[in-house]
């Protein structure tokens, strides 16, 4: 097992209230990490240190180490744009930009200093091709994005984020706010992701969780309850507390 | 008294309302029409005045207004705007940022008169520009900043966040966050509330006064540092200042006026509904 990335002793807080307390994860290199708990357990703030999200929030601070290839990613010579670039976000509500579905796909390279027509439409088209995106859009793709059903949208987020070529992407809570047809697209592209990405994504869904991960951990109060492989977490919890979560007596 | 019977009041008495807010709308739009209609011929509208107001047209004073509204806009919207930004997306909370908001909420019920004095004092006499476009433009642009900076802020809170969250995970900073992303959301809006402050100031008369308009210059201005007449002075002037000027050239000229700020207003329309289709389409 390789990790790609690892929380050690990681507390965080939003200004004297403290939201993680002493987090110790482990994330294994593709595959798909599950964040499961209940709501205000901490498993969106998590998942928003890991590419240091919650800086941009006033106020808030961390102590402890995330690991990334070996290298603490809030030491201070790492500059969290250039972090944000390798680990990309797939947040609750689908967010593409106001503009065509191409011009969106291409945002990220574009920043990134891509100007090349031809390498940018290269990419607008693997990206899509990726995010299983590309039949539905191909006639379409200078249209506003606003115009794609939520799955879309969500499905052409990921697109943006596959075009900024990262090492691993962040999703949270993906399909809440999908019908459960694209729910099912978007968990298939999940399981075809995790062979070329890491991928972490926080879920309120149990089936979910189970369906599509590889190790799962459940948070409760800020803490980290458990962690381990999917199948032993959802047969054979060591902790109570977990046990309760996900047979549905609390949460 | 029955519901039914409420509500028909209730509504009854809303349209009453609406109807008598119309009214002086419509009947000054009539009046000006009825009494200046005449005045409004190709000549009065391409040729300079003369035999001291009373003969010719207002050309010198349409292109006098036009080339205030141009300057207020270039002295405005830049600094409205930046304005904005750094209040909306950079500065953090604080008694600096309070104090600044209270200052532009406090300029914006300051009567135009005194910003004709502020505009006198120190663009005329201090920095010296003399009576001149340049200080006309100043100080308008200083009335509308406020409104300005306002729109934009007002426009620039709207953009959702979900917007600068997306840009900022996927590797964008700050400023291409807010350069390619915020500010083109908020575009519209800003330049909406931005032309209808700009149509306000085209038609001010106080400011203008002071600090940039003449009762009568029959040719047109050299450079930006000449005095221009302007038509709310124009028409002040014709109506108070010079006798024996037919009513009509006066009521002539507050119909083009009208016409130019009506047309800024169209096109603050238009800019909103050809970027909000581009945006949806």
């Amino acid at each position: 097992m390789i990790n790609k990335m690892e929380a050690k002793h990681l507390d965080f807080y939003y200004k004297d209230t403290q939201a993680l307390f002493n987090i110790n994860l482990p994330v294994e290199k593709n595959a798909v990490t599950a964040l499961i708990g209940p709501s205000g357990c901490g498993k969106s703030t998590f998942l928003r240190t890991l590419n240091r999200m919650n800086d941009v929030i006033e106020k808030t601070k961390v102590v402890g180490e995330v690991l990334m290839d070996n290298k603490n990613i809030y030491d201070p010579d790492v500059d969290p744009v250039e972090l944000r670039k390798k680990v990309g976000m797939v947040f609750q509500q689908p967010n593409p930009f106001p503009i065509s579905i191409f011009d969106n796909i291409a945002y990220g390279p574009r920043i990134h200093g891509i100007k090349n027509k031809q390498k940018l439409q290269e990419l607008v088209e693997s990206s899509l091709k990726s995010a299983a995106l590309w039949d539905e859009v191909k006639d379409r793709l200078h249209d506003s994005a606003l115009g794609l059903s939520g799955g879309q949208q969500q499905r052409l987020v990921i697109a943006r984020v596959l075009a900024v070529e990262p090492e691993m992407i962040l999703m949270d809570e993906p399909a809440s706010a999908l019908d459960p047809i694209s729910t099912s697209k978007l968990e298939e592209l999940v399981r075809e992701l995790k062979n070329n990405y890491t991928i972490v994504i926080v879920t309120h869904n149990m089936q979910q969780a189970a369906r599509i991960s590889d190790y799962t951990s459940f948070f409760l109060n800020g803490k980290l309850i458990e962690y381990d492989q999917t199948n032993i977490i959802f047969t054979a919890p060591r902790e109570k507390q977990t046990e309760d979560y996900i047979t549905g007596r609390f949460g | 008294m029955s519901r039914k019977l409420k509500e028909k009041i209730g509504f009854g008495s809303l349209a009453v309302c609406t109807f008598l807010a119309i009214i002086p709308v419509l009947l000054i739009i009539a009046y000006l029409i009825y009494v200046g209609g005449p005045a409004i011929t190709w000549e009065f509208i391409t040729q300079p005045p003369h035999g001291f107001l009373k003969e010719g047209g207002i050309f010198p004073a349409i292109i006098g207004t036009l080339g205030l509204t141009t300057g207020t806009i270039i002295v405005a919207l830049p600094l409205g705007i930046g304005t904005a930004i750094y209040l909306v997306e950079y500065s953090k909370q604080n008694f600096f940022t309070t104090l600044i908001r209270i200052a532009i909420i406090n300029l914006a019920g300051v009567p135009s008169v005194v910003y004709g004095l502020f505009g006198l004092g120190l663009f005329v006499l201090m920095l010296n520009f003399g009576r001149s476009l340049v200080a006309g433009a100043l100080t308008l642009g200083f009335l509308t900043l406020p409104v300005i900076i306002s729109a934009a802020e007002e426009a620039l809170i709207a953009v959702p966040d979900d917007y600068r969250n997306a840009s900022l995970a996927l590797g964008a900073t700050h400023w291409q966050t807010i350069s390619r992303i915020v500010l083109p959301t908020a575009m519209p809006s800003i330049l909406t509330g931005a032309i209808l402050g700009i149509g306000r100031a085209a038609g001010e008369t106080a400011p203008i006064m002071f600090t940039c308009a003449a009762i009568y210059i029959p040719s047109l201005p050299n450079s930006i540092f000449d005095q221009v007449m302007a038509l709310p002075y124009h028409l002040y002037a014709v109506a108070t200042q010079v006798p024996n000027v037919p009513e009509s050239k006066a009521f002539g000229a507050a119909i083009v006026l009208i016409a130019i700020v009506c047309g800024l207003n169209l096109i603050a329309i238009i800019i909103r509904t050809k970027m909000r289709l581009k945006n949806t389409r």
